[in-house]
């Protein structure tokens, strides 16, 4: 029998295989029940989204027109900020998981759909949906962990490169969504020799080809079309981007990278159970605890756990089932591992620059620069308490 | 000619460059996805139509005044429409004839729908649609209509719902010196659809109506016939009904050597065979699934949450073809086998085949 073990002392301990198979099945249910319950109260949720959502953009990149006049730029950069945002994550991320092919609408479709960031569906897809979410939190496989640029486990080796871990975290906050393009076409695997030479430049040139249309669409053409304001537009634009790269960063960062998130080795999830898989899943995720908001900014990605127990089910049921499935954790002893946007956001940064260290010095590190001190330093005095339920 | 000619091309061309900017404005969408939220009926726009009116026929039939968008091209009478419909959030097509005029002033078009037992979007159309729904459609198409040059003499022959296609043509026909007689069957004289305006018309004496209700009178017994009228062969004969009805006329008409005189419609495939089933992959989508051999492959990608093309769901309007690409598949209506291999690419109706063995299909 192969049991899942977690790198660190394992917080599975107690927990027998059957223990893990009735937990599967919980879970199982808990599945079945929603998606026997999807319907027009579902269809309309995503149908309104994706109608507010365009609406948004158009009057945003409308009043952009005169974004000469401060007032306008201030409103029209918020807004295309926030429509871009809504765009990437409540609707593309979960379009793409396929959360809504049940509908059989082909305007609504993961096999359909293209959102607005430089990577391509088809190459996001795989890396996403494929890749991280069936190797979730597998140290060597799960290429999330740190995107191969960082360090953000103790147990995945320390290089010199990554010394200067905290400059890439914040480079790739800014470029976000170029990082992600670059990480799906595994510019990596290509640069160390691994790569198949043919697909990598035929995807490179197909993401070329759309970073160049985003790009004249929102540096060129719409600038042009606003004609005394070209140049506030395109600074409008530009940080509408920069807004939607820093918040889409700090809300993923905060799913896999917070303290208390278990990760695996490649050996304990050879002949995973479904049941293993699903436990795996509630330990390598974290969830932000907040507003009906900012669930809905995050793409409910802040209910990282249920997301990731269930990809393809609806975002909008996530936030219905969460106590479920807390009360499903603390009923097997496990800690959900949830808390404020600030509080998981200073958590994983914290990583990033304890660990950019060996993890000996790390230790030392750690010891002196606590979470609350962090936190403190960056949000002021509101002192998010440590939430483990 | 020659002096509009470079005219025409120059807007052409300015238009075509027009179109260009405006998608690339609105990448990595098209402008048609902004449009559609301002008018999705309009001129352009996927086919798609509003419901504006409904009206109970019967107890469970109704029928739908749909306004459709600009590109609706007419009808024939006697044709289907396939109706894309959204029930309980999930997008099903089907197909129903049509039976308004085709030239109405106001350019709506009706069907009129008959709710079935278990029927999903047939009672969803009769019990719960409201007005204002946009559905989608798709031109107007069939072969069940009276052809170029209407014959003087015509039999229709319906059951139940079967009367839709031939209302569509009896609103239709202007001559008003035709010789019709039309056989209908129902169970009950409530719920004969369009009874009013069909014992109208036979008052006026544009038809001869023979109604048969089936639940005192028993089934048509189609080897009497001759007892209603007596020059069944002078006739041309249309039909439209349950797949028993139509069998047996099909082999009363065959008998009497005059099969080319009879047209029939179904709505429903009849199933002859099923076959061993097997894995069917998808191999777009990289799904696969268990098909036991008798359920259509249309139904287990449904089931499975791949896109899969349809219609009317019996085999008729080839709105569900795709491609086999390799492997073994089962015509569920005659038995039929058909094979590939690797690059054939054979295209396949997936409302009426199941799988006779592994197969792959292109979606």
């Amino acid at each position: 029998m192969t049991t899942l073990q977690a790198t660190r002392p394992d917080p599975t301990v107690h927990l027998s295989a059957q223990d893990i198979e009735n937990l599967g099945a919980e879970l199982d249910a808990m599945r079945a029940e929603i998606i026997a319950s999807r319907g027009e109260r579902d269809a309309a949720y995503i149908r309104k989204v994706i109608d507010g959502q365009r609406k948004l953009e158009l009057s945003s990149r409308a009043v952009l027109l005169f974004s000469l006049f401060p007032p306008a730029w201030i409103v029209g950069t918020v807004g295309l900020s926030i429509s871009k945002i809504v765009e990437n994550m409540e609707i593309g991320h979960n379009v793409m998981h396929g959360q809504w092919d049940w509908m059989r609408d082909n305007k609504i479709h993961s096999t359909t759909w293209e959102w607005d960031n430089a990577s391509p569906s088809d190459m996001w897809k795989h890396s996403h949906n494929e890749v991280h979410h069936t190797y979730t939190n597998v140290l060597g496989k799960d290429h999330d962990l740190g995107y191969g640029i960082m360090r953000v486990d103790e147990d995945q080796p320390w290089m010199p490169f990554y010394l200067a871990q905290p400059l890439w975290n914040f480079i790739n906050a800014c470029l976000f969504q170029y990082g992600i393009a670059a990480y799906d076409l595994e510019i990596g695997k290509y640069l160390k020799g691994r790569a198949d030479k043919e697909r990598f430049r035929h995807n490179g040139k197909q993401v070329l080809a759309k970073i160049r249309r985003h790009m004249a669409r929102d540096y060129v053409l719409h600038p042009l079309l606003s004609g005394p304001s070209a140049v506030s537009t395109l600074t409008a634009n530009l940080t509408a981007n920069l807004v939607r790269n820093l918040w889409t960063h700090s809300v993923i960062m905060c799913g896999h990278f917070p303290e208390g998130v278990q990760t695996f080795e490649k050996q304990s999830i050879e002949g995973e159970t479904r049941g293993q898989w699903y436990l795996r899943q509630m330990l390598g995720s974290a969830n932000i605890s907040g507003s009906p908001l900012l669930h809905f900014m995050s793409g409910n990605l802040s209910f990282q756990i249920e997301h990731h127990l269930f990809p393809d089910l609806p975002s909008n049921r996530y936030a219905e089932i969460a106590p479920q499935v807390q009360e499903l954790f603390e009923r097997y002893g496990l800690t959900y591992v949830s808390g404020s946007l600030p509080k998981q956001v200073a958590s994983a940064w914290k990583k990033v620059f304890t660990l950019s260290l060996p993890n000996d010095f790390a230790n030392k590190a750690k010891a002196t620069v606590s979470v609350t001190s962090i936190t403190r330093a960056v949000f002021g005095n509101s002192t998010p308490s440590a939430q483990a339920a | 000619m020659t002096t509009t000619a470079p005219r025409l091309t120059a807007v052409g061309a300015l238009r075509e460059r027009v179109i260009k900017l405006a998608e690339l404005a609105t990448t990595p969408l098209v402008p048609a996805d902004y449009l559609d939220i301002i008018d999705p009926l309009r001129s352009g726009a996927e086919l798609r139509g509003r419901i504006v009116a409904i009206h109970p026929e019967t107890r469970d039939a109704a029928t739908l005044v749909i306004k459709p968008g600009r590109a609706w091209r007419t009808h024939t009478p006697g044709q289907y429409v396939r109706i894309g419909v959204d029930v309980n959030g999930i997008r099903q097509w089907r197909a129903y004839s049509l039976t308004s005029h085709t030239h109405r002033r106001d350019g709506y078009i009706t069907i009129t729908v008959k709710a079935i037992p278990d029927g999903t979007v047939s009672n969803h159309l009769v019990h719960h649609a409201t007005v204002g729904t946009i559905v989608q459609l798709d031109q107007a198409a069939g072969e069940f209509t009276l052809g170029t040059q209407t014959p003087r003499k015509i039999l229709f022959i319906t059951a139940g719902s079967g009367i839709t296609p031939v209302m569509g043509m009896l609103r239709n026909i202007v001559d008003e010196n035709l010789d019709v007689v039309l056989v209908h069957s129902a169970p009950t004289a409530e719920d004969v659809i369009f009874a009013a305006e069909l014992r109208q018309l036979h008052a006026e004496g544009r038809i001869r109506l023979v109604e048969k209700h089936t639940d005192t009178d028993g089934i048509l017994d189609v080897g009497h016939l001759g007892d209603i009228l007596d020059d069944l062969t002078e006739r041309q004969t249309w039909a439209c009904g349950p797949a028993g009805l139509l069998s047996a006329l099909e082999q009363r008409f065959i008998d009497d050597g005059i099969a080319d005189r009879l047209h029939t419609e179904r709505f429903r495939p009849t199933v002859i065979a099923t076959g061993d089933g097997g894995p069917v992959t998808f191999t777009k989508t990289g799904t696969v699934v268990e098909n036991d051999g008798a359920q259509p492959l249309l139904d287990s990608g449904e089931a499975a949450g791949v896109l899969m093309p349809s219609g009317c769901r019996m085999g008729i309007c080839f709105g569900c073809v795709a491609p086999l690409r390799q492997g073994a598949v089962r015509d569920l209506r005659t038995g039929e086998v058909t094979t590939a291999t690797d690059g054939d690419n054979i295209q396949i109706q997936t409302c009426v085949s199941a799988a006779a063995g592994a197969c792959d299909i292109d979606l």
